[in-house]
C-alpha cells in the first residue's frame, strides 16, 4: 500500500499540500467576502488536483493524473467559474448575517482540527500507522468535513451553504487520494461528475429562492416549521 | 431472461421521461408515463418470480439483482403506478401550469428511474451516486409548483441531504480503505467484496464507517434526528410526488443501510451497529409521536406519519432474526400502499376545501362518501389496526424484537404506536365530523382521484386479512440470503 512505503520527499510534499489545503479552508472560515470563498476553494481544488498528480506518480497510479486533470479543470476552474457568476446574478458579495465574528470562528476550526486529530490519532495507533501520513490524510478529511459542517450553520448565504456543502467534498476527495488511491476509476469520475449536476441545481434553486422569495438568506426561510 | 427484462424497465422510463420532456402537451405526457408505469409494473412483476435466490451479477459485476433489490423495485413500481394514475387528476387541477405539466411527467418518470438504478447497484459507490441522483430529480419535482413554500422545501431538502450524502460517502471511503489492508491497495468495490473483507478487517474502523454511512443513508431515509427536511419536502410538494417521495424513496435508501448492516453481520461490531439502527429507529417513533399529537397541517401529518414508519421499519431489521426481517420487508410494501392512500386522499381534501389546515377540513364523508370513505379507512391502516397489512407486520416486527437482544425496544415500539393510534386518528375524527364548515367544497372528484385509492386500499387489506404462505416464504427466502437464519 502506498503509505506504508512512501520516499521521504515524496511524504514531505504530500503533507505540504494537505496543510495548505486546510489552511485554504480556514480562509475560507475567516472571510465574509463570498468572493473569497470561492477563490480559496479554487485554490483548494488545485492543491488537491497536485496531490492527486503527486500520488499518481509516486504511487504509479497513472489514471490518477486524468483525475488530476479533471480536478483542475472540473473543480478548480468550472465550478468556481459557475459561483462567480450565481453571486455576480444575485449581488451578493457579502455574507450579512454570520451567527459569529470572523475570528470566533478561525477558533471553532482550530478546536474542530485538534478533535479531527485526536480522532485521526487514535484510529492510527490503533492501525498501527500513527507516524505515517494517513494520520494527518485523517485528519483532514475529518477537518474539512467539521469545517464545512460549521460553515453550513454559521452561514446563513444560500452560496455559502454550496460552499460548506463543496468543502465537505473537497475533504473526502483530498482524504482519499492518500487513502485509497486505488479506488476504482469510474467512481472517482462519477463524483466529479455528479457535483457538477449538484452545482447546477443549487445555481437553478438559488434563483427559484431569488425570484418566488425574495431573498436567498437561510435566516429568513421560516414559512416551514413544526 | 432476468436481465433483458431490467434493461427493458431502464429504457421504457427513460424513454418515457425523454418523450415527455421533448414533446409538449399534458395529455400526451401523463399518458406516456401511465403507459411506462404500468408496463414498469408488469416487469417488475415477473423479476420478482424469476430472480434467483442466490441474486446473480451482470456487466462485470456492477449490477446485482437479489431478492431483497427485487422487492425494493417492486414497492416502487406499485407506488408508481398508483401515483401516475393519480397524477392524472390530481394535476390537471393546477391552474396555469398546462404549459408546463410535460416537464412534470418528465421529472416523474425520470425520478422513478433514478430510483428503479439504485437498488440494483453492486457498487457500493455507485449505489451512493444513485441515492444522489434520486435527491437531485426530486428537488426539482418539491419545487415544481414554484410556491414559496414549495421552493423553500425543496432548497432545504437538497442542502440537508446533501450534507448527509456527504457523511455517507466519507463512511464508504473509510469502508475501502479498511479492505485495503486485507486486499491490496486496489480491489473491485462491490457488496460481496466489502462483505468479504469485514470478518478479517479493523472492526472499529468497520464501525466508525458504518455509522457514518448509518446517519448519511439514514438522512435520506428520514431517520430522527436527521430527518428535518422530510415533512417539508412532503409536504410541499405535488401529492403524487410526496406518494413516491414516501412510498418510494426512502425504502431505496434504506436498502444501503440493511446492505452494510449485514456486511457488520460476521463482526464483533454486529451489536453495536444493531443497537446504533435501534436507537434511531426508537427515537424516530418518539419524534413522530410527538409532532403528530401536536400537528395542524394535513400532509406534515402525514410525513411524520412516515417518519413513524421508516422508524418501525428501522426497528425490524436492527432487531434481525428471521422474524425481524420478515415483518420489516413486509411493512415496507404495506407502508408504500397505505400511504400513498394517505397521501392522495390529502391531495384530494386540501384541493376540495382549498386549504391544508386540518382546521379548515370538517365533515369529510358527508361531501365526499366514496373518497373520505377511503381515506378514513386508509388512516386506519397507516396507523396499524386490524385488519390491514401494516397491523401483521409490526406485530411480526414485535415478535422479532422480543427474540432480539433490545427487547427494552419492543415495549418502546409498543407504547409509542399506542400514541400514535391516538393522536393520528384523533385528527381524523376533528376532520370527519365537527361542525359544518363555513364554505362548503363545491368540487366533483373524478373516477382518476378515487380508483387509485380504492385500488391501494384493495391491497393492503387484502395482505392484512391473508399473509399468503407464498409471500411469506418469498420474505423467508430474502431474509435468508441476507444471512438472518
Amino acid at each position: 500500500m502506498l503509505i506504508f512505503h512512501l520516499d521521504p520527499l515524496a511524504s514531505s510534499i504530500f503533507s505540504l499540500l494537505t496543510i495548505v489545503a486546510l489552511i485554504l479552508a480556514f480562509v475560507m472560515l475567516g472571510s465574509h467576502w463570498v468572493k473569497n470563498h470561492v477563490y480559496a476553494f479554487a485554490a483548494e481544488s488545485w492543491v488537491i488536483a497536485a496531490l492527486s498528480a503527486l500520488v499518481g506518480f509516486y504511487g504509479h497510479y497513472p489514471e490518477l493524473l486524468f483525475i488530476a486533470a479533471l480536478t483542475a479543470l472540473l473543480r478548480g476552474s468550472l465550478l468556481p467559474y459557475l459561483l462567480l457568476r450565481i453571486i455576480a446574478d444575485l449581488k451578493q458579495s457579502r455574507e450579512f448575517t454570520p451567527l459569529l465574528q470572523p475570528s470566533s470562528s478561525l477558533v471553532l476550526g482550530a478546536f474542530l482540527v485538534l478533535f479531527s486529530y485526536a480522532l485521526a490519532h487514535r484510529l492510527g495507533v490503533r492501525m498501527q500507522l500513527a507516524d505515517s501520513i494517513a494520520v494527518l490524510a485523517l485528519t483532514t478529511m475529518f477537518a474539512l468535513k467539521l469545517i464545512g459542517f460549521l460553515m453550513l450553520v454559521l452561514r446563513a448565504e444560500a452560496v455559502s451553504a454550496i460552499l460548506g456543502l463543496l468543502v465537505i467534498e473537497n475533504g473526502i476527495f483530498l482524504g482519499s487520494q492518500i487513502l485509497v488511491p486505488g479506488m476504482p476509476l469510474l467512481l472517482e469520475l462519477v463524483i466529479l461528475f455528479d457535483l457538477l449536476i449538484i452545482v447546477s441545481t443549487f445555481g437553478l434553486l438559488i434563483r427559484y429562492l431569488h425570484r418566488e422569495l425574495g431573498t436567498t438568506s437561510s435566516r429568513e426561510l421560516t414559512r416551514l416549521v413544526g | 431472461m432476468i436481465w433483458p427484462i431490467l434493461y427493458a424497465i431502464w429504457i421504457v422510463t427513460a424513454a418515457a421521461a425523454a418523450a415527455c420532456g421533448i414533446i409538449p402537451g399534458a395529455r400526451f405526457a401523463e399518458r406516456v408515463n401511465l403507459f411506462a408505469a404500468g408496463l414498469d409494473f408488469v416487469l417488475v412483476c415477473y423479476l420478482l418470480g424469476a430472480t434467483p435466490g442466490a441474486g446473480a451479477t451482470a456487466l462485470n459485476g456492477y449490477l446485482l439483482l437479489d431478492g431483497f433489490g427485487v422487492w425494493v423495485m417492486f414497492c416502487l413500481a406499485t407506488v408508481y403506478l398508483l401515483a401516475s394514475v393519480y397524477a392524472i387528476g390530481y394535476m390537471r387541477w393546477m391552474h396555469g401550469e398546462e404549459a408546463r405539466l410535460n416537464r412534470f411527467y418528465a421529472l416523474f418518470a425520470a425520478f422513478a428511474l433514478t430510483m428503479f438504478l439504485a437498488p440494483v447497484q453492486n457498487n457500493p459507490g455507485l449505489y451512493w451516486i444513485a441515492i444522489d441522483f434520486t435527491t437531485i430529480v426530486s428537488a426539482f419535482l418539491v419545487g415544481f409548483q414554484r410556491a414559496p413554500e414549495s421552493i423553500e422545501a425543496a432548497w432545504k431538502y437538497i442542502v440537508i441531504v446533501s450534507a448527509g450524502l456527504g457523511l455517507a460517502l466519507l463512511g464508504t471511503v473509510l469502508f475501502y480503505w479498511a479492505g485495503t489492508f486485507v486486499l491490496g491497495p486496489v480491489y473491485d468495490m462491490t457488496w460481496a467484496a466489502f462483505g468479504a473483507i469485514a470478518p478479517k478487517a479493523d472492526s472499529v474502523l468497520l464501525l466508525l464507517a458504518f455509522l457514518l454511512l448509518l446517519v448519511g443513508f439514514g438522512t435520506k431515509v428520514g431517520l430522527a434526528p436527521m430527518h428535518t427536511w422530510l415533512p417539508d419536502a412532503h409536504s410541499e410538494g405535488p401529492a403524487p410526488v410526496s406518494a413516491m417521495l414516501s412510498g418510494a424513496l426512502l425504502n431505496c435508501a434504506m436498502l444501503g443501510i440493511v446492505r452494510y448492516l449485514g456486511i457488520l453481520r460476521s463482526t464483533p461490531m454486529e451489536g453495536a451497529a444493531r443497537t446504533a439502527l435501534v436507537v434511531l429507529g426508537a427515537f424516530s417513533l418518539l419524534v413522530a409521536a410527538l409532532f403528530i399529537t401536536r400537528q395542524t397541517v394535513i400532509k406534515r401529518l402525514a410525513a411524520y406519519s412516515s417518519v413513524e414508519h421508516m422508524g418501525v421499519v428501522a426497528l425490524g431489521f436492527g432487531f434481525g432474526g428471521p422474524l425481524g426481517v420478515i415483518g420489516a420487508l413486509y411493512h415496507m410494501l404495506n407502508h408504500s400502499l397505505a400511504k400513498s392512500l394517505v397521501f392522495f386522499g390529502a391531495g384530494n381534501m386540501m384541493h376540495a376545501y382549498g386549504s391544508k389546515e386540518i382546521d379548515r377540513i370538517r365533515r369529510v364523508t358527508h361531501y365526499f362518501p366514496r373518497s373520505g370513505g377511503l381515506w378514513l379507512a386508509g388512516a386506519v391502516a397507516i396507523t396499524g389496526a386490524p385488519p390491514f397489512g401494516l397491523f401483521l407486520s409490526e406485530l411480526t416486527i414485535l415478535r422479532g424484537g422480543m427474540q432480539s437482544t433490545n427487547a427494552w425496544a419492543v415495549w418502546w415500539m409498543a407504547v409509542l404506536l399506542i400514541v400514535i393510534f391516538i393522536g393520528f386518528l384523533n385528527k381524523f375524527r376533528a376532520m370527519f365530523f365537527g361542525p359544518q364548515p363555513e364554505h362548503a367544497p363545491r368540487i366533483e372528484l373524478r373516477f382518476v382521484h378515487v380508483a387509485p385509492m380504492a385500488v391501494a386500499l384493495a391491497a393492503v387489506l387484502g395482505l392484512g386479512l391473508w399473509w399468503l404462505p407464498a409471500i411469506w416464504q418469498h420474505l423467508a427466502a430474502i431474509a435468508a440470503q441476507l444471512g438472518e437464519v
